[in-house]
């Protein structure tokens, strides 16, 4: 047995280690099952879910960039009745923590899906208040204060579940976000969704992408990231989860040390299907290395020095 | 059940200008892959180019623990693809995908490939005649400069008939021309092909209008390849209902009838 304590508690949901899968990323977490156990990771943060079902965009729904990609899938999901009937059963033969992603079109959908989805099986719900690919809804409310804290109070009061507000990059002051967000109730934050771009072909004279615009992710994004990360710990007290262009284990020390309590990895699965694991046992190495016995005193630990 | 590996590359040869066959030890995937399926291939170490590149399986031999790819230089990945010598490793995910689907009772069997289509289509040219019933190959390629392997083919295809656009080498014209003359001529019962999209939707028009049976296998960008971030998206419809489905997981092998073509 180790001597290093990886476990971290994000606001009530309690992780044995603090390494997760983003939404989006990692299907509902079955399709990996080739590739590493769910059991090893700190959670897994399924496929965004809506009240009904959700055909997503039109193709191309995905362009490479410089060390990104970005994506226009467009929430595409089965609805969160299939979710529960079908998939759920699923996901309870495995012993991690599985987190919904939730995405309404208007703050009372947000409530219902959080009542429903409010059953055993689920251990926390993170609110997508920052998808930039959905029309109605999506990105817009993660870009109002105001809007933040009513989603946010609506989800609240209908779950006992930790809740957790997935903020979006695409604003200008991300503290005032959070902010609002922690004030209404929100037990975490999860930062940063991806970043509004686009890409031309220069043959055609068109965009790529068949949505015109869509969400950039992967290494590309990584210092807006980490630079959000860091701000916002510093302005709300409530734990974050670090995600936006991890790969590696050095990647996830980064934002931990900027002051996530937990980290996420995306694109990273696209590249290595393992890339959790792989940062999972980094991290054990790492504390060892370093003398440190509990992860979490690494938690914010560049802004003490600073 | 996929798997994700560290192959041995056993020979890399430029089988025609920019395009190269490489041969890869790899038992897990050489066991369990049938034609039709992908590896989803690390090209470089750095992340540039970012992601995997999917590659049909070009050769499948399990006695031996070998897979083989069929690949063009398009880009970056390519490029990188092409630069791998002997010796070195390689990192795949495979066998991805659902392959060609051999029906039960499975009657004559047409193949048709054009250009770099035509790569997948010697595996499943190599299990028709595994089980007594070799099938007739169809190729088009641009010109004489271009032909792919065509030995390989012909050696495991009842009849294998060559076409080019310039007519430098077998019969001058699209892969459709010879298509139309043997659906009307002889008795088939399926067609499997592969090749850019426009040749695809003509070869599934041909096939309709025959009332034959056609499994085409179709490309898309993939970030993940195993089903996860559905990107990969084709409009597919299914007992009358449409939706989007995964090419990497659903496809890349279709039936004709349920794709809905591109404008
Ligand atoms: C299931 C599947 C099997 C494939 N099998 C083979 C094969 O056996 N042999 C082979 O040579 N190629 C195959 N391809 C295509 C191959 O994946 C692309 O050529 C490759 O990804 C290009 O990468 P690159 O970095 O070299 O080029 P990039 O720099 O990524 O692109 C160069 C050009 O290629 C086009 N392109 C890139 N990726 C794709 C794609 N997925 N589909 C269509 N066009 C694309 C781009 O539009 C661009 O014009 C397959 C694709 C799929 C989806
Ligand atoms: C293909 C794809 C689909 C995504 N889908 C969702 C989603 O459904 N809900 C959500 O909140 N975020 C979604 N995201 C955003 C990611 O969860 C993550 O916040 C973002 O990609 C940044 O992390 P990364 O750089 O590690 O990928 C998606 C990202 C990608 C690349
Ligand atoms: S490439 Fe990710 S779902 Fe097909």
């Amino acid at each position: 047995m180790s001597k290093v304590s990886l476990a971290v508690n994000v606001g009530g949901l309690k992780l044995k280690n603090p390494v997760l899968t983003a939404s989006g990323t990692f299907g509902f977490g079955l399709e990996l099952l080739p590739y590493l156990e769910l059991n090893q990771l700190g959670g897994v943060v399924v496929k965004g879910t809506t009240l009904q079902p959700r055909q997503g965009n039109p193709p191309p729904r995905l362009v490479e960039t410089p060390a990104g990609l970005l994506n226009a899938i467009g929430l595409q999901n089965p609805g969160a009745d299939y979710f529960l009937a079908e998939i759920l059963p699923e996901l309870r033969r495995h012993q991690t923590n599985f987190i919904v992603n939730i995405s309404g079109n208007t703050v009372e959908e947000y409530g219902i899906l959080a009542a429903k989805l409010s059953v055993p099986g689920v251990a926390a719900l993170e609110v997508n208040i920052s998808c930039p690919n959905v029309k109605a809804g999506g990105m817009v409310f993660g870009t109002d204060p105001a809007l933040v804290a009513q989603v946010t109070r609506q989800v609240k009061s209908n779950t006992h579940l930790p809740v957790i507000v997935k903020l979006s990059p695409n604003v200008t002051d991300i503290t005032a976000i959070a902010r609002a967000a922690a004030e209404s109730g929100a037990d975490a934050l999860s930062l940063i969704n991806t970043l509004l771009g686009m890409a031309i072909d220069i043959y055609k004279r068109k965009p790529v992408l068949g949505s015109v615009t869509g969400g950039l992710s992967g290494p590309a994004v990584k210092p807006v990231a980490v630079r959000m990360v860091w701000q916002v710990a510093q302005a709300v007290k409530i734990p974050i989860i670090g995600m936006g262009g991890i790969v590696t284990v050095e990647d996830a020390l980064e934002f931990i040390l900027a002051g996530a309590t937990a980290v996420a990895v995306g694109t990273g699965n696209f590249l290595n299907p393992r890339a959790t694991i792989e940062i999972i046992q980094g991290l054990e190495k790492y504390c060892l290395d370093n003398g440190i016995a509990d992860i979490s005193e690494l938690v914010g630990a560049a802004h003490i020095s600073c | 059940m996929a798997n994700q590996v560290l192959g041995k590359i056993i020979g890399q040869e430029e089988a025609a200008p920019g395009i190269y066959f490489m041969e890869i030890l790899a038992p897990e995937i050489a066991a369990q892959a049938k034609p039709g399926q992908f590896v989803h291939v690390k090209c470089g170490s750095t992340y540039a180019p970012l992601l995997r590149r999917p590659i049909s399986l070009h050769s499948i031999e399990p006695q031996v623990g070998k897979i083989g790819l069929l690949y063009q230089i398009k880009g970056q990945g390519t490029k990188l693809l092409a630069g791998m010598r002997s010796g070195q490793a390689i990192d795949l995910l495979g066998p991805l995908g659902n392959g060609f689907q051999l029906p039960a009772g499975l009657g004559k069997a047409l193949v048709i490939g054009g250009g770099m289509g035509v790569a997948p289509l010697l595996p499943l040219l190599q299990a028709l005649q595994a089980i007594g019933k070799p099938a007739t190959a169809i190729l088009g390629f641009n010109d004489s400069s271009s032909l792919l392997r065509v030995q390989e083919y012909a050696s495991c295809a009842e009849k294998l008939l060559l076409t080019t656009v310039d007519g430098s080498a077998g019969e001058k014209g699209l892969a459709t021309a010879p298509l139309e003359r043997e659906l009307q001529t002889a008795e088939y019962s399926i067609v499997f092909a592969c090749g850019p999209e426009p040749m695809l939707r003509a070869v599934t028009a041909i096939a309709d209008s025959q009332g034959i049976e056609c499994q085409v296998s179709l490309e898309a960008y993939m970030a993940c390849g195993i089903g996860a971030c559905l990107g990969c998206a084709c409009r597919t419809r299914e007992e009358g209902q449409e939706r989007y489905t995964r090419v990497c997981c659903e496809g890349p092998v279709y039936d004709s009838k349920a794709v809905i073509w591109n404008e």
